[in-house]
């Protein structure tokens, strides 16, 4: 039942992992904190002059204090847009609020006055998501002027654009979950919308504004000269029009008022799993930048890593003997009952049959899945084919597509191809999608995809008679080595928000808990599944 | 001896009284108003009678119904305490109608020390030595005026029905006499019904030296003295006994003078006599003045339990039920020295304002006796005397116990209200106090320096911080992120300033503060948080204050940032009430003209008459109160109109 690590933390191969992946963290932690710091000193000065709060500030200050903030898109949009977004002009995370986890949405003004890029709208939007999946009141923190219009092509017309956003807020309110905005700076043109479609709104006196079009908009379209505050401030707003429902003197009073409306929410936890008393693991969770090879290519026993995640270390593993390559089975985190799923290897078809089963016991169960992956993809060539590891395959891509438990996925080293969807990739929706900064995404490796290119090509040039030397053919093969590799790698992975962020290895258990709970906010519905391939 | 007696008063007299009773096997009845509907001496009785609201004169000081709530309950007697009822002659009267037993003198002992006058014209009788001075029903001002000529200045007015203070002014040149005689009047008039003044000579460097007696009704021995000389505007601080520097030939004098003045008026039970005496030249037997008697249990009474080791109360109710004396003069003794002090909910800084608020948390330190009428989680209501506690410790010399009240008040914690504990720390403090230099002027002397409020450091603050946000007992996520800290403010008010402070909580045991630009650490350690490198102080808090328990408490307010629709309202054209108290008089009319300085209203607090000046010139745009209102603190009495 508990693990027994074979990891020496004095050996050299420990201490050489922990460097490289200390390495790779630093890199991450420092684009996050750039992202962190918003539109740059200068603009940050000019924010607080106004007598705003920073938005950082305005998240901590609406959340109880020391509450845990889990971030979503931390790097959202780093090195997209020459720079000019960084942390996608929005924050974006999960805290608490009277106790309770919210889903906090708060525009940074001092990023290009808060509008919104691509990457701001599919923010913004996945945050909606999160909440709408896990059933999380949204507090909406606005200061912004609407759609960055030079991009505006990219934000306004297509479906998962920023009339999505009002969309969601509708959809979610219908659903009971509660939408709370607190208009804090500007609110302009479809950012109108954003109080306006909330269950509650409340404007800060002297900032926050709301209308279609502005000043200059109206000047433009009817010569009426009117001042920002007359057109939609809040004493407008709260006396008027009645698009705000309370008027705050200043950011303070503000997110003071949404902490009592979240107070008043009536709301409570479903009751989902079995909770057990929380233990700390029997292994340190900082050994695993020691116990993780820092090449990618080296295999080692992902038990070495659930045992630094899990309970006491203790894990039940289901079907040991068969399918080794797949490690299945159940455990605590933080007294959280899980179902966990890991690679341990390429996956074979007993593999996939393996996990296809056990998603389905947890399904029963109604318990919580963990994904930890790191897959090359399946197992290639004339036998596998010819049994079937294709229909094998489809019926683990099958449970874990059907399947209606909180399904949270841990990138811990490789995800490729066909791997990536029956480990809960992206696509699957497992609630949460984390990265290691050691972990790397792609249809498949760089070298792989160079080989299969550079056959088709040699294919062709033999074909036509032609000879291809082995120097032209390394030649051919550089640029897209490094297109993988630079595409796969965990910030350009998260800039895209095909994750939900990067994060520290060692607080890999704390961020899984925290989405765990954040999960269990929604009940866990009953599971239908599709039809298996048999 | 009694099977049940009603307590016709309230707070720590009420619960003193009660403690005795139970201890003698005898049932208690307690009564109560509506502001005291759950105070602890309702608690404490077996039975409680509710008589009442909140204002004395609708409960406490209504005879009529506490005589029949003692009826109604099967008592045998009434004990009245100190103050309401005590020494109100009628109310004993009507006790005794009832067919009762008033546990105190007879009604015609108290008149007879009851007029001020009088009384003094009945000890020069029974030759006891009294102060120089006019005592004559004929109050004509100029004959007052020549009267205090004669006596010659500094004289003292004082209430001939008075007590405590009230009433009573100094005038230290002949040209301030009229005007201290109007106010004296004034005050004397709303406090007792009775306007007549006295005059006497302002003895330089008084102390004021008290004889407790106790009477059968025909004899009395006395308890020895009490020194009660450390005063605030006549309001005792802390007193001890015996009285330092006494010899025993005075002694014997004053005890004598004592218990002659009581057995002149045929006093029964327990009574004090209040002496002034000249400490200009050391205590001599012939330097010594009857000032008044006070027919009840002293507030200080505890001082002399503790170096006779006689429960007064214990006497009073052996008396009332028709005992002799329990002891003779012969087996009385002193044993070592005893100090109380009196602990209020008062601003200090704000000049000694009483203050109201829910005591978040009292603690008293163990070996010394605290009588208290309040537990945690009380109320300090303003419609009563604030006091929360007498401190009360005994040692073998007048060093040890006053080391011992030293420690008492540094171990006592009170959280939810400023209170005066540092200010009596400080009196305890000090050198001549400690060299037994006292007279009644000692703390006017030095109110600086015993009022200096002790500074605020960055730690006290930071701690301060951790209580306002509830930041002690982290759950395993408090502080998480992802990357960098989130940073929270709060911002904690502090005798007037306001310090705006940061936190990142970084992990359940760790946390950086920003105070005013300075880093603080807070860092765990097992049970204990270490805040700047220091073990972190106990802290209480009751819903928006902090109290910090180091230096005798600090006190912060937790700004709330949805307090702001009241501070939007607040500005120049008010006149506010500075404390809780009840509004004597309103001077001012809608439309009416006033100028910088006029008095718009007068509001009583603390039994002291508060002033409310016009801050500038103007015209009074509304009266928002009137005559007879109690009021809170900051509650708003007049606006004048807004300037152009």
């Amino acid at each position: 039942m508990k693990l027994t690590s074979q990891a020496l933390p004095s050996s050299e191969n420990f201490q050489a992992n922990r460097a490289a992946h200390l390495k790779g963290l630093a890199d991450i932690s420092a684009a996050a904190e750039a992202a962190a710091m918003g539109g740059g000193e200068k603009s940050r000065a000019r924010h607080v002059s106004r007598g705003k709060m920073l938005p950082r500030e305005r998240v901590a200050n609406l959340l109880d204090p020391g509450s845990p903030f889990l971030e979503v898109g931390a790097t959202a949009a780093h090195g997209l847009y020459d720079g000019a977004a960084p942390c996608a002009g929005v924050i974006a995370g999960i805290g608490h609020v009277q106790g309770q986890e919210v889903m906090v949405v708060c525009n940074d003004a001092t990023v290009k006055g808060g509008t919104y890029y691509p990457m701001t709208v599919k923010k913004h939007l996945r945050a909606q998501e999160i909440a709408q999946e896990n059933h999380l009141p949204c507090i909406y923190l606005v200061d912004s002027g609407g759609a960055n219009l030079p991009n505006q092509d990219e934000v306004f017309p297509d479906r998962d654009h920023f009339g999505r956003i009002f969309y969601n807020q509708a959809r979610m309110s219908a659903l009971g979950i509660p939408q709370i905005a607190v208009v804090m700076g500007s609110c302009t043109a479809g950012g109108a919308y954003v109080p306006a479609m909330s269950d509650v709104t409340i404007i800060v006196r002297d900032q926050g504004t709301i209308f279609l079009a502005g000043p200059p908009l109206v000047k433009a379209a009817t010569g009426e000269v009117v001042s920002a505050e007359d057109l939609g401030g809040g004493e407008v707003h709260t006396r008027l029009s009645g698009v705000a429902d309370y008027l705050a003197e200043d950011d303070a009073h503000a997110l003071a008022l949404a902490r009592r409306a979240v107070g008043g929410l009536n709301r409570a936890k479903p009751a989902t799993v079995q909770w057990e008393n929380p233990e700390e693991p029997a292994y340190d969770p900082e050994e695993i930048l020691g116990v993780v090879p820092a090449d990618l290519r080296t295999p080692y026993d992902i038990r070495e890593v659930i045992a630094r995640l899990v309970d006491s270390s203790r894990f039940d593993e289901f079907k040991p003997r068969f399918g080794e390559t797949l490690v299945t089975g159940f455990a605590h985190l933080k007294g959280c009952p899980i179902g966990i799923v890991a690679n341990n290897g390429v996956l074979f078809s007993e593999s996939a049959q393996k996990g296809a089963h056990f998603v389905e016991l947890c399904s029963q169960r109604r318990i919580p899945l963990v994904f930890l992956q790191n897959i090359t993809g399946f197992m290639v060539g004339r036998k596998y084919e010819n049994e079937g590891i294709a229909r094998h395959g489809a019926k683990m891509v099958t449970a874990v597509a059907s399947t209606e438990v909180p399904k949270i996925t841990l990138l811990v080293g490789g995800s490729f191809g066909a791997g990536n969807y029956g480990m809960a990739g992206r696509a699957y929706s497992p609630r949460f999608l984390w990265t290691w900064p050691n972990s790397r995404i792609s249809v498949m490796g760089g070298p792989q995809a160079a080989g299969v290119l550079a056959t088709v090509k040699r294919d062709a040039m033999e074909r036509a008679g032609e000879t291809w030397s082995a120097e032209e053919e390394a030649a051919f093969k550089q640029p897209t080595i490094d297109m993988f590799e630079r595409q796969s790698h965990p910030l350009y992975a998260s800039a895209r928000l095909w994750d939900d962020g990067v994060i520290d290895p060692r607080r890999s258990r704390d961020v899984l808990f925290l989405s765990l709970s954040a999960a269990l906010n929604a009940p866990i519905e009953e599971t239908r599944f599709g039809v298996f391939r048999m | 001896m009694f099977d049940r007696i009603l307590i016709a008063n309230r707070g720590e007299i009420a619960c003193r009284v009660m403690e005795t009773a139970r201890a003698m096997g005898v049932g208690t009845v307690a009564v109560y108003s509506d502001a005291d509907t759950g105070a602890k001496h309702v608690a404490m009785a077996d039975v409680a009678v509710h008589i009442g609201g909140s204002a004395p004169a609708e409960s406490y000081l209504r005879g009529d119904v506490i005589i029949q709530a003692a009826l109604d309950t099967g008592c045998r007697a009434i004990h009245p305490g100190y103050g309401f009822l005590s020494e109100n002659p009628e109310f004993v009267e009507a006790v005794e109608a009832a067919g009762l037993v008033f546990i105190g003198p007879s009604a015609q002992a108290i008149r007879a020390m009851g007029l001020k006058d009088a009384a003094k014209a009945l000890m020069v009788e029974a030759g006891v030595p009294v102060v120089p001075g006019y005592h004559g029903t004929e109050q004509d001002d100029a004959l007052l005026a020549e009267e205090a000529g004669e006596i010659g200045y500094p004289v003292l007015i004082k209430a001939v029905a008075g007590g405590g203070g009230k009433g009573m002014r100094l005038v230290e040149r002949a040209g301030d006499f009229t005007a201290a005689l109007a106010s004296a009047r004034g005050e004397a008039q709303t406090a007792f019904g009775n306007a007549d003044v006295l005059v006497e000579k302002f003895v330089s460097q008084p102390r004021h030296i008290e004889v407790q007696v106790f009477g059968d009704g025909t004899r009395a021995v006395h308890l020895f003295e009490r020194d009660c000389s450390l005063q605030r505007r006549h309001q005792k601080v802390i007193e001890e006994a015996p009285a330092p520097g006494m010899t025993q030939e005075m002694r014997a004098a004053m005890g004598a003078a004592a218990v002659r003045a009581a057995e002149a008026i045929g006093y029964a039970g327990a009574g004090t006599v209040e002496f002034i005496v000249d400490g200009a030249g050391g205590l001599s037997p012939d330097g010594f003045f009857f000032m008044e008697m006070n027919t009840r249990l002293q507030v200080e009474h505890p001082v002399t339990e503790a170096i006779t080791g006689v429960d007064l109360v214990e006497w009073q109710l052996r008396v009332a039920a028709g005992e002799g004396l329990p002891l003779t003069q012969e087996q009385l003794t002193i044993t070592g020295h005893a100090f109380e002090a009196r602990l209020y909910a008062e601003d200090v800084p704000a000049g000694f304002l009483p203050a109201t608020g829910t005591l978040s948390h009292l603690r008293f330190p163990d070996g010394a006796r605290a009588d208290s009428g309040v537990r945690a989680g009380d109320t300090i209501s303003p419609f009563y005397d604030p006091m929360i506690a007498k401190v009360i410790v005994h040692g073998p010399t007048r060093a040890v116990a006053l080391k011992r009240l030293s420690a008492a008040l540094r171990g006592t914690k009170v959280g939810g209200t400023v209170t005066n504990l540092a200010f009596l720390g400080a009196l305890a403090g000090h050198a001549g106090f400690g060299r037994g230099d006292v007279d009644t002027g000692l703390i006017a002397r030095d109110l600086e320096a015993l009022t200096e409020v002790p500074g605020v450091a960055p730690r006290h603050l930071a701690v301060a911080g951790m209580a306002a946000l509830n930041l002690f007992e982290l759950s395993d996520m408090a502080g998480f992120t992802l990357w960098q800290p989130l940073r929270r403010s709060v911002s904690l008010i502090s005798q007037d300033e306001r310090y705006d402070l940061t936190v990142e909580v970084l992990s359940p045991v760790r946390q950086r503060w920003d105070v005013a630009g300075r880093e603080v650490w807070a860092e765990r350690r097992g049970d204990l948080w270490q805040v700047d490198g220091v073990p972190q102080p106990s802290v209480a808090l009751d819903k928006r204050v902090v109290t910090v328990f180091d230096h005798y408490g600090l006190t912060f307010e937790v700004v709330d940032p949805l307090d702001q629709a009241a501070g939007a309202a607040g500005d120049g054209n008010l006149i506010e009430a500075p404390m809780p108290g009840l509004v004597k008089a309103i001077d001012a009319t809608p439309g009416q003209s006033v100028a910088q300085g006029d008095r718009l209203a007068v509001l009583e607090a603390m039994k002291m008459e508060h002033g409310l000046l016009a801050a500038r010139d103007g015209v009074v745009a509304e009266v928002l109160a009137k005559a007879g209102d109690q009021v809170e603190a900051g509650a708003a009495l007049i606006r004048l109109e807004a300037e152009a």
